[in-house]
């Protein structure tokens, strides 16, 4: 266990000096091992699941899923490439609405929680109760889903599965809380006085000095839409909308999904169904749905921390 | 703000006044409509829990058939518990969560005062790094995990258990060992974000009550209880109180997904939430899922309420509000 004695660095970034009385060897090994085991636990799911995306049909067939498969195959990626029609329209779809999703609702959410921030604004108290009381009292799935189904008209469309999560009390409070400890009130101040204009002060001035609040709520709203499937599982009857999620979770009972939504008919549809490496197929999706998470969260980790430290703490 | 504008109240500070007014109100509306649309006008909608819901068919439109239908008093909620049904998913949604607020209490705390006592920081980083990642998958994902193990016929559980010439367990159908599943699930999707939780809060204590505490002689143990557990209390607490206020509220996809909808589970696995789902969207049923979700609405805020006001007793300080 080699021995950092020169000042760590905190989780928050700020250097604090180096404790003297350090848990004793012995303890440290023994913490390590307890949350070396929960770390695998946590990603060992994953790993089992990208080995069976490469297991060949018949490795499954005979000993099941396996760590150590008989045999090796990139026949399901194969498939997922040759048939994948639905797959690209959901790959698609899920990037749709995560991208559109993600900026009209961090646009609303920033405009909201700028006026609310604002202490010298008349009704900030009547709008700041009118947002948070939703966070305590609701009227239900039923009536929301039927005043969105059919008063709304959000039903089998991009705006189902965008405008029914676009406000979150929660990003509002991160949000507010961002401006009430960043932006000095001497610099509105001095905007004002200036004669800069309200929204000129908001998207040229405070905002760009709020770019991590921004970043937070941003990847919290965009790791919502990209993990969304119940918004799709109420209001998304047409396959041509579904999102990743959605298709995935379809795929759980019928795998025929794929090929009944591929441009392939006919006897040669017939083929592929008879030949369809159904168990690898399905994780193959999985993996194909974590990848982009896997990859970018390391990188984005500190912001949506302090999002949700923030978001805890105040709401 | 406004006295650096214009000291003395004249007639151009108060048009000054009113047309910040007007732009703060108008940077406002957007989220103001979508709340009034999405938020508050289905609040109107909780009269279903008190009605025969029917479709009036020479009108069909929302308005109209909620109008036209039977007012029924308390009929719907009679109906919810005089099922079994409503037993079963109360008893569930409150003890998974008594058991999982607990339990992800003293896991997570305790995992953050053990990385925070680790000496080297990168790989601390590291620990913190994988263990948040659960956190980022969907549920939807989370059953392919799970299905991994536990399919009857391919999952790695099922083969061992056949390797080993077991019985094997049909896990989709055997609604026993349903508890246990779901709480290794929820520990593993959600302790690495308490854990993260508590760690910030952890980095935020003064360093020199260790420093002073380890001159005074006190041992790590006593450091830790003494210092470290009191100074995260305020943390502790309010994730506590945010927990028991959704007491009645239980993870949706949880409950759906992992579980693979699947009927005979549903003694262990049915919470308030699938039902109110259940009921609209299977056996469509709007006025039980109202009338149960009007419940839910209300008991948790009486819970809040009451976890909060125990808290101040205790404890001022650490109390929401």
């Amino acid at each position: 266990m080699a021995r950092v004695e020169t000042m760590p660095v905190s989780h928050t970034g700020k250097k604090r000096k180096a404790r003297m009385n350090a848990v004793s060897l012995p303890t440290e090994v023994v913490i390590h091992i307890v949350l070396i085991l929960f770390c695998l636990i946590c990603v060992i799911p994953f790993i089992f699941v990208g080995i069976i995306s490469f297991t060949s049909e018949e490795s499954i067939r005979e000993i099941g899923y396996s760590f150590l498969p008989n045999k090796l195959s990139l026949q399901a990626y194969r498939y997922v490439f040759d048939l994948g029609d639905q797959l690209w329209r959901s790959y698609f779809n899920s990037f749709y609405i995560t991208i559109v999703g993600t900026f009209l609702s961090v646009l609303i959410s920033a405009l909201y929680s700028y006026a609310l921030f604002r202490k010298d604004y008349k009704y900030r108290r009547f709008f700041t109760i009118f947002c948070f009381f939703t966070m305590l009292f609701g009227g239900g799935l039923a009536p929301t889903y039927m005043v969105c189904k059919n008063l709304l008209g959000l039903s089998d469309n991009y705006a189902a599965l965008i405008v029914p999560t676009l406000l979150n009390p929660f990003n509002v409070i991160i949000m507010r809380t961002f401006f009430q400890t960043s932006i000095p009130l001497d610099l509105l101040d001095s905007a004002a006085i200036d004669g800069s204009g309200e929204y000129h002060t908001l998207f040229h001035i405070v905002l760009p000095i709020s770019k991590p609040g921004i970043a937070s709520i941003s990847l919290l709203t965009s790791l919502a839409y990209w993990n969304e499937w119940f918004l799709s599982m109420l209001y998304i009857r047409d396959a041509k909308y579904f999102p990743l999620q959605y298709l995935l979770m379809r795929m759980q009972n019928q795998v025929d999904f794929l090929v009944k939504n591929s441009s392939k008919i006919g006897p040669e549809a017939a083929k592929i169904m008879r030949d369809l490496p159904q168990e690898s197929l399905r994780m193959a999706l999985v993996v194909l749905i974590v990848i982009p998470i896997a990859f970018a969260y390391p990188f984005f980790q500190r912001y949506i921390i302090s999002g949700l430290t923030i978001g805890s703490i105040k709401g | 703000m406004s006295d650096s504008l214009a000291p003395t109240k004249t007639k151009g500070y108060h048009s000054a006044k009113r047309k910040k007014t007007w732009a703060l109100t108008s940077m406002v509306l957007p989220g103001a409509i979508w709340l009034v649309l999405l938020r508050y006008l289905p609040m109107f909608g909780i009269v279903l829990a008190f009605k025969d819901y029917q479709i009036y068919t020479r009108a069909p439109t929302l308005f109209h058939n909620i109008q036209h239908s039977e007012w029924v008093g308390l009929k719907n909620f009679k109906f919810l518990f005089t099922t079994t049904d409503s037993w079963i998913m109360i008893r569930n949604t409150i003890g998974y969560n008594a058991l999982w607020i607990v339990l992800g209490i003293v896991i997570a705390v305790s995992f953050a005062v053990m990385l925070n006592e680790l000496t080297n920081r990168f790989v601390a980083k590291t620990y913190q790094t994988l263990m948040f990642f659960p956190y980022f998958l969907s549920w939807v994902v989370a059953s392919y995990f799970v299905q991994a193990f536990l399919d009857p016929t391919r999952g790695l559980i099922s083969n061992i258990q056949s390797n080993l010439g077991m019985e094997v367990t049909s896990w989709y159908n055997d609604s026993k060992p349903w508890p246990v599943i779901l709480t290794i699930a929820n520990l593993w999707k959600n302790v690495g974000y308490s854990t993260v939780l508590y760690l910030a809060a952890i980095a935020g204590i003064d360093t020199t009550q260790y420093e002073a505490a380890s001159i005074e002689g006190a041992n790590k143990w006593q450091q830790v209880w003494h210092i470290t557990i009191p100074n995260i209390r305020p943390m502790i607490t309010i994730l506590f109180i945010m927990n028991v206020g959704k007491i009645f509220n239980a993870d949706f996809g949880l409950f759906y997904n992992v579980p693979m909808n699947s009927g005979p589970l549903f003694p262990t696995t049915q919470v308030v939430d699938t039902y109110v789902y259940r009921a609209l969207m299977a056996t469509s049923n709007p006025g039980m899922s109202t009338a149960a979700s009007l419940l839910q609405n209300v008991v948790g805020f009486i819970c809040l309420m009451g976890a909060n006001t125990i808290i101040r007793k205790l404890d001022e300080e650490s109390s929401l509000f």
